[in-house]
């Protein structure tokens, strides 16, 4: 600090330097190193001061982590989830204030099939990663991609567990925490002796090159880079998740910070994505059920992270993804990015105003979301946005798509998710039975050769399901699932139809849901 | 202001801008000289013509740093320093951080 300072006073005489010898707005002593936004400058010490703060006020205020719980860290090796990990670390640490009393581990995630890197680059990746994650003593998991291959049905359902009161059982934690254990006993290194088994588990030498292949395969049906990135993401999660499961973890801990969250709500809406809103941009997301993905890093700016990153020297590594390199109109997500930092040049308070926005819409959807409408989104694991009323927005817009798409080929007509809303919009009116077995060819019934997964999609994830050419790459564990699901509303739809005459009047498809 | 001094910079490239430039991250460089003193205007004209190797369009937008990259200079922010206005001294220490997505 001492040395910034002296370097300005050399800049004294200079007329825009006299800028440069403003004062913290905090302790208004030291030399502001930074403008954290219009008005508010800070040095060095108060910016960490301001930073480690936020990162446990954030923790403390939720009450989600129970005291000795096992916390999964995403980490990408990106500025935003190192930060966060350097935060876990300090706040671990013996001198730290309010300490934290969690037992993080770190998973990581290497994409680089996707980038067509070469084994080499990948295992210098996993490598630089790897030495990352040891010098901070907690277990960790570097695992390739091309294992969600593996994965098992089971991670596309939610796993509920019987909760009471939240609060209540904070206190109960907390309470037995006390008890049971000394703080010093929650010292993350003890389990050290894990780590080793899992690393070699993980060897990224195991990974079969006919699995890449598959992804890369996969990867390459897919049309836009919006979808891409999309499909990335979906796959990531079940990875993460999944990972949380079989290792025993309770918590998911992911890195977006508020920049990526304002652009991550805007491309949700213009990608169709409303009933994921709420969920993707709250601190606190429980589509998973048993596990509770929590984003302590969504109040600072991508600024204040990389600024902090790079003035206290936060190891992280830079790791390319899908959208590196990409000019701005490559993707709705990467279009979305470039217009909100734009804006934020010249309206400082965009980022927040759209993520402000996103807080009010939390509250109401995420309580929406756990009691009602148990049919949940075979990829996102949301509620499905499009088992709604005839009158809804998204039967308009398949009413439309529909007579829009007259004399399409029967290729592209396979692909549509046309098989229960042509055939229930019409049923529901008319007698239903006989209409039913008129239009057999569209029902859902039809065959087992083809496969009706946009039905078990939301309106969202139907969309990217439609940039793809094909959809025979998908890992067996969606495929599985879906055809267990199909199975499943296939003899509701049969009971239903049995239903129908003891029902009299109002027989109703959507009843069966 | 002495016309024959010649501006020696150090530039930084993090957080994903370094691809731009070959992967490099750190530069030094000698600025040739001029009658009056450089200013960080004229310092990323001279980047995009001699050291950006590709995309230009992804580091420099009109006469400014694309929006989303950081800039320090000297180690701190340069809105505390006049931005483009500065006017770069001998020894200078110019940091450009990408805080995009993917770099
Ligand atoms: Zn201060
Ligand atoms: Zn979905």
């Amino acid at each position: 600090m001492c040395q910034v300072d002296e370097e300005y006073n050399g800049l004294l005489e200079s007329p825009v330097a006299s800028s440069a010898t403003k004062k913290c707005n905090k302790c208004k002593e030291t030399t502001a190193a930074l403008v954290l936004k219009p008005g508010e400058s800070l040095c060095r010490g108060c910016f960490k001061e301001h930073f480690v703060h936020k990162f446990r006020a954030m923790l403390g205020k939720n009450r989600i982590i129970f005291p000795g719980e096992k916390v999964l860290l995403a980490v990408s090796g990106g500025s935003s989830s190192c930060a966060m990990l350097n935060q876990v670390q300090e706040g671990l640490g013996q001198n730290a204030h309010k300490k934290l009393r969690f037992k993080p581990g770190i998973v990581y995630i290497d994409e680089g099939c996707l980038l067509g890197q070469s084994t080499e680059k990948r295992q210098k990746t996993m490598a630089q990663i790897n030495s990352l994650f040891k010098m901070t003593g907690f277990p960790h998991h570097i695992i390739p991609l091309e294992m969600v291959l593996n994965l098992p049905p089971s991670v596309l359902e939610p796993v509920h567990l019987a909760t009471d009161d939240p609060a209540g059982s904070y206190k109960e934690a907390v309470d037995h925490f006390m008890q049971s254990s000394p703080v010093h006993s929650v010292d993350p290194r003890v389990d050290r002796s894990e780590l080793s088994a899992l690393t070699d588990a993980t060897n990224p030498q195991l990974i079969a090159e006919a699995q890449t292949q598959t992804l890369q395969e996969l990867f390459s049906r897919v049309k836009t880079l919006t979808a891409k990135e999309d499909l990335l993401h979906t796959l990531r999660r079940h990875l993460l998740v999944s990972t949380a499961r079989t290792e025993g973890y309770s918590k998911l801990m992911l890195g977006e910070n508020c920049t990526r969250l304002a652009v991550k709500l805007l491309a949700n809406i213009a990608l169709g994505r409303g009933a994921q809103l709420a969920v993707d941009t709250a601190f606190c997301d429980p589509r998973y059920g048993d596990i509770v993905a929590v984003k302590p890093m969504r109040d600072y700016t991508a600024k204040e992270i990389s600024l902090y990153n790079y003035m206290w020297n936060v190891p992280y590594v830079f790791i390319p993804s899908l959208e590196t390199k990409t000019a701005d109109k490559s993707s709705i997500q990467r279009l979305t990015e470039s217009f909100v930092v734009k804006l934020q040049v010249d309206f400082p308070s965009t980022v927040s105003t759209i993520y402000r926005t996103g807080e009010k819409l939390q509250t109401a959807s995420v309580t929406e979301d756990i009691e009602r409408a148990p049919l949940k989104c075979l990829f996102c694991m949301c509620t499905l946005d499009t088992a709604l009323g005839e009158t809804s927005a998204f039967q308009a817009t398949l009413i439309s798509e529909q007579l829009s798409n007259v004399g399409t080929t029967p290729m592209q007509a396979s692909l549509r998710p046309d098989t229960q809303t042509k055939c229930g919009a019409p049923c529901d009116q008319q007698d239903g039975e006989e209409h039913c077995q008129a239009q057999a060819v569209c029902c859902s019934h039809k065959g087992g050769d083809s496969m009706n997964l946009e039905s078990l999609l939301c309106y969202s994830c139907q969309q990217t399901v439609k940039d793809m050419t094909s959809v025979e790459f998908l890992p067996q564990y969606i495929m599985s699932e879906a055809q267990r699901r199909n199975r499943r509303s296939q003899i509701r739809h049969e009971i239903s139809e049995f239903l129908l005459t003891e029902d009299g009047d109002s027989p109703s498809i959507k009843a069966d849901s | 202001l002495a016309a024959a001094a010649l501006w020696d910079v150090l530039g930084i490239l993090l957080g994903g801008a370094e691809l731009l430039f070959d992967g490099v991250k750190e530069h030094h460089v000698t600025l040739p000289s001029q009658s009056e003193p450089w200013n960080m205007k004229q310092l990323l004209v001279w980047i995009g013509q001699n050291l950006l190797k590709e995309r230009p369009e992804l580091f420099v937008q009109g006469d400014d740093v694309r929006p989303g990259i950081l800039v320090l200079i000297n180690d701190a922010d340069w809105e505390l320093m006049g931005q483009l206005d500065y006017e770069l001294q001998d020894k200078d220490n110019v940091v450009f951080i990408s805080t995009l997505h993917g770099g």
